[in-house]
């Protein structure tokens, strides 16, 4: 990383010697909030430095200002697509610190809940992916399908992006009667899209040759650099916290952990490609084993206090291993909330595989990895 | 910016040489060469005080006008010509402006926006445009254009201007070039029988400015993504024109021609795509190539290079690049894939063969269009590679295989 780009306050507009630094991002089709300075050598990416916190609007230090509860609504806004995965930790962090226990029909609400989430989490970054491959097909068509994960999500907790399903003490409200009935109908049809999606992206040769074998990410670098999540389980290791340390009602499913030991592009999007068909058989069988009984324990009240105290909680949010670190003084305001994201741990990946690659394989690489900027930000 | 190098300075004045070239031969040196004794000829009686009212007779009205324009090309015109009421507007100047010339390929145009709109729309389970016009959105590439037509110019502080503007026009003017060079059949046509007999060689000279100009563009754009992305094109365009000439040297074989009409008129027997199946697969293929369409939509690739060397234009300018040249050369390709191996015309004779062409050429720009909808863009490694490795191999194959069929008169 000693580099002509970092040395200088504003590389864009600088050609030293042969090399171009272009920089994709923040205002760019292939970035988010975000850059990467690419310094390039013709073709060949000699250097990438990610720039991040364009969009930083200090989640943590607003978690002070707000009691337990409110903050539930507020955190969530980080990552959107992936609303109730990400409160998740939040919630078990605070119950550990006001020692609630959530109803076991609670538990189980949950995961249906983030279950659904890591599914539209994973189908938005499919239409990403696909339109960064220059495939317009697979662009709409995930795009299209999420819809029907969104209304189960509406049918569960009432709105579409932010439902602050998962409180403190349980969840907000129970399942609708018709639940059962709707999400079977949109699971056997989105099974049936499954294997087109395979016929039309994931075996298409030219996506083949396109990811096969680009951004390769070996086992051991994974492990140094703390890559989490399925880009983790894409270099092939079988590391997935819902298996490693079961959480809420995990360790009564029956579910595989999908791995593939080429950590290429290709096997980055094929463990997300099966974890949309595992995430569907968990919230069967969720719906099959939730035993009757309350939804939440007690309704939590806007001033509950914490006793003095720290927790911490890790789940296993969609783009990867999420853990947060609560703090509390006694108040109804927690004093110190750490949020550690996935994200931010996957972008350092981001230099050391766009390294030495062409520059057409900067979006795929950066796509794969599933990086969401203001998740990362926070 | 750093001081510009040798090596810029030296690209720099090749593209001012080429760019005054481009605007220099149109103007003046192609008139002179075409119409050099009319115009000495027309010099010579401007001395003679009587011709002088024949040339203002003639010019009184519109299409006399138009007339006089067109009769340029017909032999000593002006000195012979007499006036003549009832001659009315010139099928020549019909044929160039409105059919089948421009304003026939532009309207077939804007119709093949919406269609490949409402195909990859139906591909993708979507709609599609919808509400302008009555009948699901007909009417929506026109919006488009009224809309683009509204917009302003804007041409980048640091952009070269002359070059900048030229691009459009040029492109334009190079589209517009190669439509005039595809018959519809044998009674409709811009350029006549007699003087089409090395159409193609045209065809293919005027396609070779392409490059050029893009790169122009990039240049002058003086943008980082513009200039990689007319790179690419320059790459791409050079590597697939070579497979696509080669395509199209088996045919010529096959004929001894380079006269559409007579491709078209050897084919009365078999369709050249039975015995030159090779030559039509690379043919299409590098079409793709040569259209910037996907998978080969390297130049323009918007999540790499945000839109290559299109960057900077915006407006009509964009309109042109992008929306106008593109389909009319779309459907100078598919019209030349027609000629070339599926018979142009040829039909049976319940429909006339101006519609049989228009129907072959209209099943081909479907399977161009189609390949958008299923394929990634290409690495461009990988094109250059398909290009000069895979599609030379096999167009030389299928060369042999045109000269084998010549050789034992088997066609």
């Amino acid at each position: 990383m000693t580099s002509v780009a970092r040395s200088l306050p504003f590389p864009t507009e600088v050609i030293v010697g042969d090399k171009l630094s272009i920089s994709i991002g923040p205002q760019h089709p292939g970035s988010g909030h975000f850059r990467i300075i690419v310094v390039l050598e013709g073709d060949i990416v000699s250097e990438a430095i990610p720039d991040p916190g364009y969009v930083h609007r200090g989640a943590e230090k607003m978690c002070e200002f707000r009691n337990f509860v409110q903050n539930v609504p507020m955190l969530e806004r980080t990552t959107l697509p992936d609303a109730n995965g990400i409160i998740f930790p939040y919630i078990l962090a605070v119950e550990e610190l006001m020692g609630i226990q959530a109803p076991p029909r609670a538990q189980y609400l949950r995961i249906i809940s983030a279950e659904l989430n890591r599914i539209v989490s994973h189908l938005y970054w499919l239409g990403i992916y696909g339109v960064f491959l220059g495939h317009s097909t697979m662009f709409l068509w995930p795009m299209g399908d999420r819809e029907l994960f969104m209304d189960l999500i509406q049918t569960v907790g009432g709105t579409r992006v932010t439902p602050s399903y998962i409180i403190p003490g349980g969840a907000r409200n129970d399942l609708p009667d018709n639940f059962k009935d709707k999400a079977l109908k949109a699971f056997g049809y989105f099974e049936r899209r499954l294997k087109e999606y395979d016929r039309i992206f994931f075996s298409n040769p030219l996506v083949l040759k396109r990811s096969q074998g680009v951004g390769v990410l070996k086992r051991s670098e994974a492990i140094a650099l703390g890559i989490t999540g399925p880009n983790l389980r894409g270099s092939g290791l079988k590391s997935d916290t819902r298996k490693d340390e079961p959480y809420s009602m995990y360790e009564t499913l029956d579910f595989d952990i999908p791995s593939y030991p080429d950590g290429d592009c290709w096997a980055r999007g094929m463990v997300r490609f099966h974890e949309l068909y595992w995430s569907m058989q968990i919230i069967k069988q969720a719906v099959e084993k939730m035993p009757s009984g309350p939804f939440r324990s007690r309704l939590p009240l806007l001033t509950a206090r914490a006793p003095a105290g720290e927790a911490v909680a890790r789940t296993e949010a969609a783009r990867g291993c999420m853990s947060y670190y609560v703090v509390s003084d006694g108040t109804s305001k927690p004093y110190r909330v750490r949020v550690s994201v996935p994200s931010f741990r996957n972008m350092i990946g981001i230099p050391y595989l766009l390294k030495g690659g062409h520059l057409a394989d900067v979006p795929a690489i950066y796509w794969s990895l599933d990086y969401w900027p203001v998740e990362a930000d926070k | 910016m750093s001081e510009p190098t040798d090596f810029e300075e030296f690209l720099k004045r090749v593209v001012t040489i080429v760019f005054w070239i481009l605007l220099i031969v149109p103007i003046i040196v192609l008139p002179l060469l075409f119409f050099g004794s009319e115009i000495l000829q027309a010099l010579q009686l401007l001395v003679n005080a009587n011709s002088i009212f024949i040339l203002i007779n003639k010019a009184q009205n519109p299409f006399l006008a138009f007339e006089l324009m067109d009769s340029l090309g017909q032999g000593p015109c002006i000195a012979t010509a007499t006036y003549q009421p009832s001659a009315g507007c010139n099928p020549t100047f019909f044929r160039i402006v409105i059919f089948p010339g421009f304003t026939f390929v532009a309207l077939l145009t804007l119709w093949l926006g919406w269609f490949e709109r409402k195909l990859a729309a139906k591909v993708h389970m979507r709609y599609g445009p919808l509400y302008a016009g009555r009948i699901s959105g007909v009417l929506q590439p026109i919006a488009d254009i009224l809309k683009l037509l509204g917009k302003e110019l804007i041409i980048p502080a640091k952009a070269d201007k002359p070059f900048f503007i030229a691009v459009p026009l040029l492109t334009m003017g190079i589209s517009a070039a190669l439509l005039t060079l595809i018959p519809l059949s044998e009674r409709v046509y811009v350029v006549p029988p007699a003087s089409a007999s090395l159409g193609l060689l045209v065809l293919f000279a005027v396609l070779g400015f392409y490059p050029i100009i893009i790169l122009m563009g990039a240049w002058a754009s003086s943008n980082k993504f513009s200039f990689i992305g007319g790179l690419r094109a320059l790459h791409q365009l050079v590597s697939y024109e070579i497979p696509w000439f080669l395509a199209v040297l088996g045919v010529v074989v096959l004929t001894s021609s380079l006269d559409p009409f007579q491709i078209v008129r050897a084919q009365s027997k078999i369709w050249f795509i039975v015995p030159q199946f090779i030559a039509a697969f690379v043919f299409l293929t590098a079409t793709l190539a040569e259209l910037e369409r996907i998978p080969f939509d390297l130049p323009e690739a918007d999540t790499e290079i945000v839109f290559g060397w299109l960057t900077e234009y915006g407006g009509m300018f964009w309109g042109i690049l992008f929306g106008l040249s593109p389909f009319i050369k779309l459907y100078v390709f598919s019209g030349l894939f027609t000629i070339l191996f599926l018979g142009g015309w040829l039909g049976p004779a319940f429909l006339p063969p101006e519609i049989w062409f228009i129907l072959k050429t209209f099943v081909v720009i479907t399977v161009i269009m189609f390949s958008r909808v299923f394929n990634p863009r290409i690495r461009i490694d990988l094109l250059i590679r398909v290009g000069w490795v895979y599609l030379i191999l096999l167009a030389v194959i299928n060369l042999f295989i045109a000269v084998g069929l010549k050789a034992f008169g088997v066609l």
